[in-house]
């Protein structure tokens, strides 16, 4: 009963959330002055071909009138103008890019499987890396193993993941020959590539994330390791690898899941830059694209899209928060 | 004694001491030094760029081969072009890296200053108020504390229009999706200020909530201000590279470390300093600057020694 009531209030949290942030968001695309009837009306643009454009697009309604036609697009589809020219575009709608013919959804679909595959493989690889090394730290606090890491964990935080990128296809990609240094190959078309050609964005964008992990690990697992319950654990003769693992690492994962929540958009951002430095065309490269062609649907389709997959993927860590400490469900 | 000078003596005695404990521990004093150094390169990059002889905007095209890649070994480097020179166009890569400090830092701290300003005025009156301005306040620091905001940041860049000037926008989206840590920390400090007797003494005097927050609050959050300021100034200078590596951030021919990185992927192989001397500087940039925020966090509470 307590843990429906939690689950409950945090989806309906999320999606106030989600109508709060999507409706500001679209305030500000479209209060700004810029014209996307405008960039696509065409030579010579006159007056009346501008009015039928906008029209057609649905710019010439009213803001608030706009925002719920996105809103109700992304649940039930939506069709721009009418009779034969009319377009259709299938739910979840989150626009249509004139420019490129084509709705956005359809789009950012494409590009999905590229950006996700760098990301949740280098998340998982940053997870294991960084509360590995945190717990190995702690344990042998201040032994050389201890402040190499840290060093470690200190120049990771400050390494752009694009200059380790960089340096690491050099060395690896052109000088040892050992890995690609650019390219993505389809998950479905061959696993081995895929994964072959993901290994240095995984590594480049993992190392670096890691490095926070590392320490806020350390650090945990320290002021456990002092805490009552760990002695009276060891003190009834536990070995000394259980103590950390079940008693001690049980309780560092709490904010190492908060953390990762908070992280993800980070991730999305650490994603689209991994993509432009090994050549990917993922995500980040559509948005880039759009932001040059000033393709403004688009631009707002894909900032909506990855704003709404955060706040949805907070809520998810938020839910597994909730599972792995029961005192925040209560 | 006023009202205003009650809290004043605790604050000097911990400026003090955080001097000491500052200047005692290594790696602060290091990142210290480097920060003050890179300072000094951006102020000084005319005359810097004035002794060498170059500036960052001329092409020396016979400095090149007819690849586009730099005559002569680590990219050109040479007496006439300390660092080399930018394959294709063939500009000097040692005013560029010295001129692009100026971009990062004048970002970096402005950005910073920008957050600083939004994060202190909403955390302590959310601290202050408390109520529901508190928890709405709360709750959006929350949503945009996990927020996609690179994705939002490259966004901007297709709306603004033209005219309005891309360094300056840059500074500013930047700051203002930097706010949320700086609020969430100084709204807590003001929660436990506001029961302090200083305070409470001031409130029971009659004072008006805006001498409070001003007069009793501000001046006793100075520190924990300055820390988190030195704290987010690596982060929005990272933030203004990774827009200009993707090419949204500060337009050409302004230089930008990040810019020339990215214009670098396609050189990796061939000229590999043209990577090396704006990489190195934007490395040596964020890691001075985390340094030495590091450092002044645990010279200022020692308890918190070793945490994120």
């Amino acid at each position: 009963m307590r843990t429906a009531r939690f689950v409950a209030g945090r989806v309906l949290a999320t999606v106030l959330v989600l109508l709060i942030v999507s409706a500001l968001t679209y305030l500000v695309f479209y209060l700004l002055p810029s014209d996307p009837a405008q960039l696509s009306c065409g030579r010579p643009c006159t007056p009346a071909s501008l009015a039928t454009a906008r029209a057609f697009m649905g710019y010439d309604e009213p803001v608030w009138r706009q925002y719920l036609a996105f809103l109700g697009g992304i649940f039930a589809g939506r069709s721009y103008g009418s009779g034969v020219a009319a377009i259709h575009c299938a739910a979840p709608c989150f626009g249509y890019s004139f420019q490129l013919n084509a709705p956005v959804t359809q789009l950012i679909l494409g590009r999905i499987p590229v950006t996700f595959s760098i990301a949740i493989g280098a998340a998982v690889l940053w997870l294991l890396l960084g509360v590995s090394a945190g717990v190995g730290s702690a344990v042998k606090r201040g032994t050389l193993l201890d402040r190499a890491a840290m060093a470690v964990a200190v120049g990771g935080v400050s390494a752009p993941a694009y200059l380790v990128g960089l340096l690491a296809i050099l060395l690896f990609g052109f000088t040892l020959n050992m890995v690609p240094v650019n390219g993505y190959v389809a998950l479905t078309e061959n696993p081995v590539q895929w994964a072959w050609h993901l290994v240095l964005p995984w590594c480049v964008l993992a190392v670096i994330s890691a490095a926070v992990y590392a320490r806020l690990t350390r650090a945990q697992m320290l002021d456990v390791l002092g805490e009552d319950y760990i002695r009276t654990a060891r003190a009834k003769g536990l070995r000394e690898w259980r103590v950390v693992g079940r008693h001690g690492l049980r309780n560092v994962l709490i904010p190492v899941v908060t953390l990762f929540g908070l992280d993800l958009g980070q991730l999305l951002g650490g994603a689209v830059i991994t993509e432009r430095v090994f050549s990917m065309q993922g995500l980040g490269a559509l948005l880039i694209d759009a932001v040059h062609n000033l393709d403004l649907p688009l631009v707002v389709g894909i900032t909506l899209f990855s704003a709404f997959l955060i706040i949805l993927a907070n809520a998810a860590v938020d839910l597994l928060y909730g599972a792995i400490d029961p005192r925040a469900a209560a | 004694m006023s009202a205003a000078q009650i809290g004043s003596p605790d604050v000097a005695r911990r400026g003090s001491e955080t001097w000491r404990r500052l200047l005692a521990d290594r790696w602060a004093a290091i990142g210290a030094v480097v920060v003050v150094l890179l300072v000094l390169f951006a102020v000084l990059a005319p005359v810097l760029a004035g002794i060498e002889g170059q500036d960052a905007y001329t092409y020396h095209l016979d400095a090149l081969a007819d690849s586009g890649a730099p005559l002569g070994s680590g990219g050109g480097m040479s007496g006439r072009h300390w660092f080399g020179v930018e394959p294709r166009t063939g500009r000097d890569l040692f005013a560029i890296v010295a001129f692009g400090a100026r971009t990062s830092l004048l970002i970096g701290v402005g950005a910073t200053a920008v957050a600083v300003l939004l994060g202190v005025a909403v955390g302590v009156t959310a601290g202050y108020f408390g109520g529901w301005y508190d928890r709405l306040i709360s709750r959006g620091v929350d949503v945009l504390f996990g927020f996609p905001s690179l994705i939002f940041m490259i966004a901007v860049g297709a709306i603004v229009p033209a005219r309005f000037p891309r360094s300056s926008l840059i500074l500013l989206v930047i700051g203002f999706f930097g706010w949320p840590p700086v609020a969430r920390v100084v709204r807590g400090q003001t929660l436990v200020l506001r029961r302090r007797t200083f305070v409470v003494a001031s409130e029971a005097m009659g004072a008006g909530s805006v001498h409070v927050l001003v007069r009793q609050l501000l001046p006793n959050l100075g520190a924990t201000v300055i820390v988190y300021a030195t704290m987010l100034v690596p982060g929005m200078i990272g933030a203004e590279a990774a827009l200009s590596f993707l090419g949204v951030g500060v337009p050409p021919p302004t230089p930008s470390w990040g810019r020339t990185i990215g214009s670098a992927i396609d050189w990796v192989s061939t000229d590999v300093m043209f990577l090396l001397f704006p990489g190195l500087a934007l490395f040596a940039a964020t890691l001075s600057f985390n340094l030495l925020g590091d450092g002044l966090r645990d010279a200022l509470d020692p308890r918190l020694r070793g945490l994120r």
